[in-house]
């Protein structure tokens, strides 16, 4: 009892990580990872509950206290194959899922302390099964003779075609860019999650026998209408919400001027922070403002930083605490030098006659009245504004739905801001074509599409089987 | 991967790829473009597509070695294969009977008018089409635009063959003559180019369409690389176009817009060339 007693730590065991001054330098993983003894040492915190409510928190729903306990006796194997049941990309999740308002802020022990870390701990079953080579292939179910097309191989679109694949059908993905992955591949760095880890969990859902077509684009190379046509007996689009959103303000169009998203791609996809190793090039100045407070505008200034610019901003309308990046990524901006300027919105941009931007007139906010999301509306304060020298702006304001499949899709209905029309279990107006991930909530979570990709794949095959 | 199926040199920098690619060849229509990618640590740039056999499987297209990419690209031949081909993007052209139509096709312009002119004879326009390049070197295709064409104006800017002019100097004669009669016109070409064309077609209101090469990452509209100013309304190249209304265009923007990356280019290219050389003089010696 005294030794049961003396093992509840309320600290959670910490995770190495590159040092700032270091990893300010490189594009390398920040976090580490727990070795097989940190762990143990953390499996141990979990309480096993009988009812535990951090599987609820799961939007997969992932047997939590399962795998722990796999790991407890020193069985990561074990641990894999009940991740597995319900998550096919757990070196995913573990990196990205933000776990403090899913399964971690369920744990009972968030009531006293710090929460299991459920996430680091499925990073290192899935991080063990890929250093070890080990890859294990759960059981697959009789082939039903069906065939589906899943538009997009993001995360809702590699989750749909794994468990369909699992059920028993016959799985394509068409995917636009000549690599799968999605945001995995093109808009989250490498320093946060290796693309060898995202190719890694894309080999397991291709081992499961899911074709994967690259160079692909639905609305252009070929329509919904002819997948359905041409021997598809169902289609999930997970196409997610790519087109990114400009700030409105005179100046947008200079040159300096990035969406968030090209600056990402340039560099995660097309490796630009390799040129000219790598052939796609990028322009990072001496001082660098990204407009915005989410997660992508915390990845667009960490990699700001490591392409060795000297002053990094981030530039928010609302106050910090607004923000709706997760805590441990503005931490981890702040620990590199990225400098927060909070109650400021850009009003122009400012450009030298060659074209190039120098500088951008801000304003300052306050904070005024709740709006429909319920957060208190900025406010520009009159005869606040300033001039802030910058050579590179990049916006990451959020991004909308692209328009190519739904414009080329009739009888799919869409609402106002462009996204799919679904049910909970992502059917659409169109009899055979299911959606979920982004193009139907708007830009949201890896997990959250996950979740949808699980719930369509569910709906699809019952639907295949009534057929 | 991709094979090339077949290889012409052109111009001495003008070359033409035909490429295997089912999936662009099935769809593929005048107007349209694909990315294309050399190898994995290739960057993807726009090609136009200047001719599709759907039966081969085939897309042709036609480029201009002007840095690394495109002179890598002149290297490759009939059986190399290329990493990455996606398309078709862009809307297609608008293809309908207007009756008496002008195409003008500046340099390697000249490639993708000629499946625009062929389809707008095919239409039933009268098609008058005016091609020219720096020096006659440069200048191909003359049969082809002649066989589409019901008049074919050839001119080069120094005269060695041709009219010794500039594209915009038989348009603006063909504009005091009978603008009342052009119905719509094409123009592709360098953005300087169409930038004059425009503003010489402006006083008559022709309605003057022109085909916009800008900077493209995935060409599929999720990055605004291609952004252009069209009268204060920005729009993507690659999913709204590639084709526009000339006179709405802000043309000093998309000339600045041109320049971003001219020292990395250049950059890129001296490396190429340096590697390269290096491994030609290393295979002479062997």
């Amino acid at each position: 009892m005294e030794e049961r007693r003396k093992k509840l730590n309320l600290n959670r065991v910490p995770m190495p990580k590159q040092p700032p001054e270091t990893r300010r330098l490189n594009f390398e993983e920040v976090a580490l990872g727990y070795t097989d003894d940190l762990a143990r040492l953390e499996a141990e915190r979990c309480l096993e509950c009988k009812k535990p409510t951090c599987v609820r928190g799961c939007p997969v729903m992932v047997d939590i206290p399962d795998f722990i306990g796999e790991i407890k006796k020193g069985n990561p194997e074990g641990a894999l194959k009940i991740i597995k049941n319900k998550n096919s990309l757990p070196g995913i999740c573990g990196r990205v899922c933000p776990q403090e308002l899913q399964c971690e802020k369920q744990c009972i022990l968030a009531k006293k302390g710090a929460p299991v870390a459920i996430g680091r701990l499925e990073r290192y079953v899935a991080d063990w099964e890929l250093h070890n080579g080990r890859r294990s292939i759960p059981e697959i179910a009789p082939s039903s003779g069906r065939r589906v097309a899943v538009v997009g191989s993001g995360p809702a679109g590699l989750t749909c075609a794994a468990d369909l694949a699992r059920m028993g059908h016959s799985v394509t993905i068409f995917e636009a860019l000549h690599v799968a992955g999605g945001v995995l591949v093109y808009g989250i760095p490498e320093f946060r999650l290796p693309k060898r880890i995202v190719q890694a969990e894309v080999a397991y859902v291709a081992s499961l026998g899911v074709e994967i077509r690259l160079d692909a684009i639905v609305g252009r190379t070929v329509q919904v209408d002819e997948l359905l046509s041409d021997g598809y007996d169902a289609v999930f689009l997970g196409i997610g919400a790519g087109a990114p959103i400009f700030l409105d303000v005179p100046g947008k169009n200079l040159n300096g001027i990035y969406s968030a998203n090209e600056f990402l791609t340039r560099i995660n996809l097309m490796k630009a922070y390799l040129f000219p190793e790598y052939d796609t090039p990028i322009k990072v100045g001496r001082r660098v403002a990204v407009i915005g407070g989410g997660n992508v505008a915390m990845d667009a200034s960490r990699c700001a930083v490591r392409m060795g610019a000297q002053e990094v901003f981030v530039v928010y309308r609302r106050s910090e605490k607004e923000m709706p990046a997760r805590h441990e990524e503005i931490e981890n901006a702040q620990e590199e030098g990225v400098i927060f300027k909070v109650l400021t919105t850009p009003v122009r941009f400012i450009g030298d006659e060659h074209g190039w931007v120098r500088a951008m007139e801000c304003v300052q906010m306050e904070l005024g009245d709740p709006d429909e999301s319920g957060r208190r509306r900025p406010v520009p304060k009159p005869g606040s504004e300033f001039i802030l020298e910058v050579d590179t702006v990049i916006m990451s304001l959020g991004n909308s739905p692209n328009p190519l499949v739904p414009q080329n899709t009739p009888g799919l209905e869409t609402t106002r801001w462009g996204t799919i029309v679904a049910d909970e279990n992502g059917r659409t107006s169109k009899r055979g074509v299911w959606a979920g991930g982004d193009i139907v909530t708007g830009a949201a979570t890896v997990i959250s599409a996950m979740g949808a990709g699980k719930r369509a794949a569910l709906d699809i095959d019952a639907y295949l089987k009534a057929l | 991967m991709f094979k090339i199926v077949d290889k012409k040199t052109l111009s001495p920098s003008t070359k033409l790829v035909v490429v295997r690619a089912p999936h662009v060849a099935k769809r593929a229509r005048p107007g349209q473009f694909v990315m294309i990618q050399i190898d994995e640590s290739g960057e993807r740039i726009p090609l136009t597509i200047a001719d599709f056999d759907r039966r081969a499987g085939t897309v042709t297209m036609i480029f201009q070695e002007v840095g690394k990419t495109t002179m890598h690209l002149g290297t490759l031949r009939p059986g190399d294969e290329l990493f990455a081909v996606a398309g078709p993007l862009g809307h297609p052209s608008e293809i309908a009977l207007y009756g008496k139509v002008l195409c003008i096709g500046g340099g390697v312009g000249i490639a993708p008018i000629f499946p625009i002119a062929r389809a707008l004879k095919e239409a039933g326009n009268t098609v008058l089409s005016i091609i020219g390049a720096r020096t006659k070197d440069l200048l191909f295709w003359e049969d082809r635009m002649a066989s589409v064409s019901d008049e074919l104006i050839i001119c080069t800017d120094d005269g060695s063959y041709g009219r010794k002019a500039v594209v915009t100097q038989p348009l603006q004669e063909i504009l005091m003559k009978e603008a009342s009669n052009i119905a719509r016109i094409w123009a592709i070409g360098p953005a300087v180019m169409m930038k004059f064309v425009c503003k010489a077609t402006e006083p008559y209101g022709i309605p003057t369409i022109v085909s916009l090469n800008t900077i493209m990452v995935d060409g599929t509209g999720m990055c605004g690389s291609c952004r252009v100013d069209l009268k204060g309304e920005t729009k993507f190249v690659c999913v709204d176009g590639p084709e526009f209304d000339g006179h709405l265009v802000n043309w000093e923007n998309l000339l600045m817009r041109l320049c971003i990356y001219r020292e990395e280019e250049q950059l890129a290219l001296n490396r190429w060339l340096e590697t390269t050389q290096g491994v030609i003089a290393a295979g002479g010696k062997a």
